[in-house]
């Protein structure tokens, strides 16, 4: 699968290169990470750091997929895993699992959280016209936090929504 | 050039806030018949900052309303007006009402033009009305009151509209400094205020400007001699001037034709010379016929509150010399740091004693940055106890009892946190004292008491504790109609036999008020065990002395900070939680002859005389690591949570600390039966329980 994975990659910097040379004020930049099969991207700005998996102090009574919380420098970080909330691989922990720190919020109010996620793959500059409304599913599967789709080397890319993704988490109080 | 102004906003409001109280403050010290003027004065500069604010910020309503007041006190302290209860009661209303408009207008809402319309026009009323010297039969004929104002007419005769001569004005020269300009000042502002007092004209001396290639269009080299056709008072004129007063010389000589006496006024006036007058203001508070009077006798000062503000950031205000001591410690840090990098760079054997010496300093050090960063926190209790002066005013007058608050260690700190979550239930405690605990003046006299009652609030602290009292010599508790009335609601059994301390903490308990008749002040019996449950949920505990006939005294006891806390650490599986030492009793070993069994399930195990319900931390947890222990395998924590006990079950104890609690909602959110986290010195994190949300979480 990692080499796989580094086509990829090879194949994204090209398209990102290409992007840049025609660099307008409409492009976004997104980390694109890979969750079993599928691939998903977030605002690169909400990204503060990139981490390798660490233990987590696990928290009593919470949704199976919010593993616990890690002190980082002094915070203490819900770390949640995406692939558990989207139910997409087996949740499998090496030094080479990724927890990506996101932001969320804006003014006084941002909280930290980490996300783990199979493998971090690139940084992809879209187009603000390339983003495609994410289709309804109905109630088969949830796209509440998907903020759109871009298609990336043929390839599909969902873009996630950061604030819903952690506003979610405290509103499912209930879910376990 | 336009500036972004909303980005002051939130200071402009806190300093407002904080005038506000320094003008309640003030008020409310205010003692009439002996006024002291440098009171006025700082009441007086209060109102004067709000209103040069708000109209830099455009809040003109607020300008315009704080004028009225600024003129009403203008006039006080120039001593042309009599300060009456009256005036400063409508004062104080003002105040209050400043305080509405300056909330609305923080929160983005509308002013309520109504109660600003009112209060206006009673401040309007109190600044036309018949209370102004010259031509008063005064209101509250206090002989107090007659102190001084006569005489010193004639000092401010200068003043006096009917003084008018044609030529009246002042002749203005301003000479700005060169940084006049970077202090913020601009000199148009001021000529523009001048303008609205009268005809203004200018001179410009240009003479000092240099050269194009050397001019700092920074710096203000202009200087300028101004006319000013008015009858404002060269006290008006100063003020306008009084923003920029250290950063220019500045000479305000009268026009043409100068009056008679031309002091420049000294705003205190001088008690009158007249005999009767010193003889009364010896005679003070108590021969005011006024009815009820709150003398207060500390209001403390200028009381920057950190003021609740409905706007999620808060500040705070450091004293400079706390911050200066950090720096010391950080500094202290940084050379230890470096010594044992020098120690570290060629390390050899011999060097260890070195290196442990520079350890224990780096220790040492570290613990005394720790605990100044602490101290930063730490907000005088004052902060609160402010607030009281003008409840008790406010209350006493209402009830038509005399009561004086005294302050005591209004000094004695406490953590931030603290001082932001005591005041309601301090609130509360002393409207109790105030509605219930003093007797009406009637009733005191009768019982052989002075006429005025005493509620006394106290602060110091106590190993590691601050404690906060609430002493009144009221009519104290009567512990058997307590007693009965417990019975008569059904929360104690007919036949209990209670300790007079049981007996008194029977106000404690939900749905108990003795009062015989319902008043808006209290007495609605849901009061006294939300004031328990918040004062435990900040880690303290209240008690209550009561003698009948002799007053009460409530004791607060609170944790310094909330920050630090004294913690047990306990192995659960894996995993290691923290128990507050406060809530721990003891921890025992159990055999399995103490154990029982409730219905089949529920594990109890007998402690002396008690049986006590056993939580398994493990199962309550889902812990699913380790091997299942059982109840005589592992050791039994015994606890107090909602004033009961229990026993965890934890598989090992492994040591106590002292942990810096942090907050698991900051970036999370709340956890039933957590109530933090901490870091441990290896660097993971451990959750610190909520006993008593842990004992509600095992019964549901």
């Amino acid at each position: 699968m990692s080499e796989k994975n580094e086509n990829e990659i090879d194949a994204l910097e090209e398209d990102n290169s290409a992007k840049k040379s025609s660099d307008t004020s409409t492009i976004i930049q997104y980390l694109s990470f890979v969750l079993g099969k599928e691939e998903y991207g977030v605002d690169i700005l909400r990204v503060q750091e990139i981490r390798s998996w660490e233990p987590v102090s696990r928290v009593p009574n919470v949704p199976f997929y919010e593993k616990g919380v890690v002190n980082l420098r002094g915070a203490i970080v819900p770390i949640i895993d995406l692939r558990e909330r989207f139910s997409l691989s087996k949740p499998e922990y090496t030094p080479l699992t990724v927890v990506v720190v996101l932001q969320t919020g804006s003014g006084s109010h941002t909280r930290i959280m980490g996300v783990v996620v199979d493998s971090v793959s690139d940084v992809i500059s879209i187009e603000r016209t390339d983003i495609q409304s994410a289709p309804d599913f109905g109630t088969k599967v949830s796209n509440e936090f998907i903020n759109g789709l871009v298609s990336v080397n043929e390839r599909m890319v969902m873009l996630l929504d950061v604030d819903k993704l952690l506003l979610l988490e405290t509103l499912e109080q209930n879910d376990y | 050039m336009s500036i972004d102004m909303s980005q002051f906003h939130q200071v402009f409001f806190e300093e407002c806030f904080e005038g506000l109280e320094a003008m309640e403050s003030g008020l409310l010290s205010l003692d009439i018949g002996d006024i002291d003027p440098e009171a006025i004065n700082t009441i007086f500069r209060a109102a004067h900052s709000i209103k040069g604010g708000s109209g830099t910020f455009g809040f003109t309503v607020v300008a315009e309303y704080t004028h009225i007041m600024e003129t009403l006190l203008d006039e006080m302290r120039d001593g042309r007006r009599q300060v009456t209860k009256q005036a400063v009661d409508v004062l104080l209303g003002s105040v209050d009402c400043l305080r509405e408009m300056l909330t609305s207008i923080q929160n983005e809402e509308d002013v309520n033009a109504e109660s600003v319309a009112e209060h206006q026009s009673a401040l309007e009323t109190e600044l036309n009305g018949d209370s102004s010297v010259n031509e008063k039969p005064n209101v509250a004929a206090t002989p107090a009151t007659n102190n001084a104002p006569p005489p010193l007419q004639s000092q401010d005769e200068e003043d006096e509209e009917p003084e008018i001569e044609e030529e009246q004005g002042w002749k203005i020269s301003f000479c700005p400094y060169l940084n006049l300009l970077k202090t913020g000042n601009d000199p148009v502002r001021l000529f523009r205020e001048l303008s609205a007092l009268g005809q203004l004209t200018s001179n410009v001396n240009i003479q000092d400007v240099p050269n194009f290639n050397e001019l700092d269009p920074e710096e203000c080299n202009i200087s300028w001699d101004l006319v000013l056709v008015s009858d404002a008072s060269e006290s008006t004129v100063r003020e306008i001037f009084s923003w920029v007063e250290e950063d220019c010389e500045l000479e305000i000589s009268p026009l043409a034709k100068p009056k008679k006496k031309k002091k420049p006024k000294i705003a205190a006036p001088v008690p009158a010379p007249t005999p009767v007058v010193i003889e009364t203001k010896e005679v003070i508070a108590p021969v005011l016929a006024t009815p009820p009077t709150t003398v207060v006798k500390k209001a403390s000062s200028d009381s920057d509150s950190a003021k609740n503000a409905p706007k999620a950031s808060s500040s705070i205000r450091v004293d400079t010399d706390k911050i200066d001591t950090l720096i010391n410690m950080v500094g202290e840090v940084v050379i230890t740091q470096s010594m044992l990098g020098l120690i570290g760079e060629n390390f050899t054997m011999d060097k260890v004693g070195q290196l442990k010496r520079g350890l224990a300093q780096l220790e040492r050090h570290t613990r005394d940055l720790q605990q100044s960063v602490m101290n930063i926190r730490m907000l005088p209790i004052s902060f609160v106890f402010s607030r009281f002066p003008r409840l008790v005013h406010d209350i006493s007058t209402k009830l038509n009892k005399k009561i004086t608050l005294k302050l005591v260690g209004e000094n004695t700190e406490v953590d931030k946190a603290v001082v932001e979550l005591i005041n309601d239930p301090l609130v509360h405690l002393i409207r109790n004292s105030l509605d219930h605990g003093i007797e009406m003046p009637a009733e005191r006299i009768a019982a052989g008491k002075p006429e005025t009652g005493t509620i006394e609030l106290k602060a110091y602290h106590r190993g590691g504790h601050i404690v906060i009292e609430i002493i009144d010599d009221g009519r104290g508790m009567d512990k058997s109609k307590l007693l009965a009335k417990a019975i008569e609601k059904g929360l104690v059994e007919e036949s209990a036999i209670l300790t007079d301390k049981q007996i008194l903490e029977l106000i404690f308990m939900p749905g108990f008020s003795t009062a015989e008749q319902l008043s808006d002040i209290s007495g609605r019996g849901v009061g006294m065990d939300v004031v328990r449950r918040n004062i435990q949920s900040l880690g303290g505990n209240i008690d209550i002395i009561s003698e009948l006939g002799k007053g009460s005294t409530i004791a607060i006891h609170l944790p310094l900070t909330l920050a630090i806390l004294d913690g047990q650490s306990v192995a659960v599986g894996d995993e290691t939680y923290i128990v507050p030492l406060v809530s721990i009793i003891e921890s025992i070993n159990i055999t399995e002859k103490m154990l029982n069994k409730v219905a089949g399930k529920g594990e109890t195990f007998k402690l002396r005389n008690e049986y006590l319900p056993i939580i398994r931390m493990r199962e309550i947890f889902n812990v699913k690591t380790g091997a299942a222990t059982k109840p005589n395998e592992g050791v039994i924590v015994v606890v107090e949570g909602q004033g009961a006990l229990c026993g965890f079950l934890v598989d090992e104890l492994l040591g106590q600390q002292q942990v810096v609690i942090k907050s698991l909602e900051a970036n999370y959110r709340r956890v039933e039966g957590v109530s933090g986290a901490t870091i441990l010195g290896d660097g993971s994190v451990a959750l610190i329980l909520d006993v008593p949300g842990l004992v509600r979480l095992s019964v549901c």
